[in-house]
């Protein structure tokens, strides 16, 4: 097996292995120590954990407000659809990897060279999605809107927005659970994240951490997913009225 | 390392790669193989079952579903899992890439199928078409390109994953990403610029075999959507939540 050498490793990272004490599951390495995982939450679990959902709350924050601008430019102004839509697929098909790689003789090895990447990413999903949203309403309700007499930015507010929600919603569940995704190889770059126990118990071929930590990681993206349909619904009284009619 | 704009990197890495050009190759072809063989296997097992069960309009629940399990699959941890379970090596990495290039090829195959309008599979049969003649004459050519849109979608994600693969052992470029000790920032970034190159390249490739294979009549609708720069590239909000989309790696 080659030396996964990351970055950090190459600074002089730490290189501590997990195991060698503790109880005997441990020291045999066996497939996976409960105890191991009751020892060691709160200090390499649960901060791991926390630095993923930042590394993601920064990632889809950022990348929503970004891609909101970006659609309600191009809602108004359709010319610019053809080269964000362009550089969105180009930017799409980079491996996540390779662009953390390439952002950091940018950037460095640090918090901004994975952000700017996981905000990438995100962009190209929300963008798309806000935009399908802002233009889901139908040409009778616009029409609608205007013999009522409500102004461009009236319509905007009280008609295209309210109707962007489900697909925009949508497009949140995919930006999060693909930047919860991708925020595990950003510990490549920097030693942050669930990723982060990841490579170093992937170096030492500690089965409970490897193990532990991927299946913290596929929890986070399983909550967050839910609690995003949650909030859709809440944000979304219409169509469950509509569901019940 | 404070290594803010050093843009003598890029010329460094390029540099490398043309230096180093017998390691590029090699390492990009055991990437291809890599690559190719999840994806082949992938479309074996997954085609055939989404086709099938798009036809039947059956099994809808499981078919997006996996999808969705397979979106929250960070495919570090599909990596690492093959790692514990089956350990180190060429096959045990080749089966995680298998298992997370199935959902968008499954999934994406059966809504295609599915999704085939019933007043068309009504007026093939009426025209006295036997169900297979259905299945490959009708059902099959306009399910193609949102097939493809699942295979596009699974070749990148495998690509892209196929990179982090070097971790378990899986060889191909990863194995210089990672080693940054080995290779330094040059060979590190070189790999990184060779890694995007082939992703866009194995992305164009499966456009290229999608517009053969696409029949005559169906070309000019499809030329129509390729005026939507993201066309066949990244799910609508409708089938957003059916499909999975590309990037997780």
């Amino acid at each position: 097996m080659t030396a996964p050498g990351a970055a950090w490793v190459a600074q002089g990272g730490p290189v501590i292995p997990n195991f060698g004490e503790g109880s005997d599951c441990v020291t045999e390495n066996r497939f996976f120590c409960p105890d191991w995982v009751r020892d060691n939450w709160s200090g390499v679990l649960q901060p791991a954990l926390v630095e993923h959902v930042e590394l993601t709350l920064i990632a889809v924050a950022f990348g929503f407000v970004l891609s909101l601008a970006a659609a309600l430019l191009t809602h108004r102004y359709r010319p610019l659809e053809r080269p964000f839509g362009a550089f969105a697929a180009v930017v799409y098909t980079i491996p996540s990897l390779a662009l953390f790689q390439l952002l950091v003789p940018l950037t460095g090895l640090t918090v901004t060279t994975v952000e700017v990447a996981l905000v990438g990413y995100t962009l190209i999903i929300l963008y798309r999605n806000i935009l399908e949203g802002l233009r889901s309403a139908s040409p009778e309700v616009l029409e609608a809107a205007r013999g009522m007499g409500l102004t461009r930015g009236q319509t905007l507010w009280r008609i295209e927005l309210p109707l962007a929600i489900p697909a925009t919603m949508a497009g949140l569940r995919i930006a999060v659970v693909s930047t919860i995704a991708l925020a595990t190889v950003a510990a490549l770059v920097i030693p942050k994240g669930l990723g982060y126990p990841i490579f170093l118990a992937l170096r030492e071929a500690f089965n409970t951490e490897i193990l532990a930590a991927g299946v913290l990681a596929i929890l986070l993206a399983l909550v967050a997913d839910a609690l995003l349909v949650l909030a859709e619904r809440a944000l979304t009284p219409w169509s469950r009225s509509r569901r019940v009619a | 390392m404070t290594a803010a704009l050093d843009l003598h990197v890029f010329g460094d890495a390029l540099q490398f790669v043309v230096d180093e050009r017998h390691l590029i190759l090699q390492k990009t072809w055991e990437h291809l193989v890599l690559s190719g063989a999840a994806i082949a296997i992938a479309i074996a097992i997954a085609l055939p079952l989404g086709v099938w069960l798009g036809h039947l309009h059956r099994g809808s629940f499981a078919a997006v579903n996996v999808a969705n399990l397979g979106r929250a699959l960070p495919s570090l941890a599909g990596i690492a899992a093959a790692f514990v379970f089956l350990g180190v090596g060429f096959w045990s990495v080749a089966l995680a890439l298998v298992v997370l290039a199935i959902p968008p090829i499954l999934t994406n195959a059966y809504v295609a199928v599915d999704g085939v309008p019933a007043d068309v599979v009504e007026a093939a049969r009426g025209m006295g078409m036997t169900r297979r003649q259905i299945l490959v004459r009708v059902e099959l050519p306009l399910a193609l390109p949102l097939i493809f849109t699942g295979i596009r979608t699974a070749v990148i994600f495998v690509v892209a994953t196929a990179t982090i693969a070097a971790v378990a052992g899986g060889g191909g470029l990863g194995d210089i990403i990672v080693n940054q000790a080995g290779y330094g920032l040059e060979g590190v970034v070189g790999a990184a610029i060779c890694v995007s190159v082939l992703a866009l390249a194995a992305d164009a490739a499966v456009g290229l075999v999608q517009r053969m294979l696409t029949p005559e009549g169906l070309r000019v609708e499809a030329r129509a959507l390729e005026q939507d720069a993201f066309a066949g590239r990244l799910p609508g909000p409708e089938r957003a939540m059916s499909e999975v989309d590309g990037q997780a790696g």
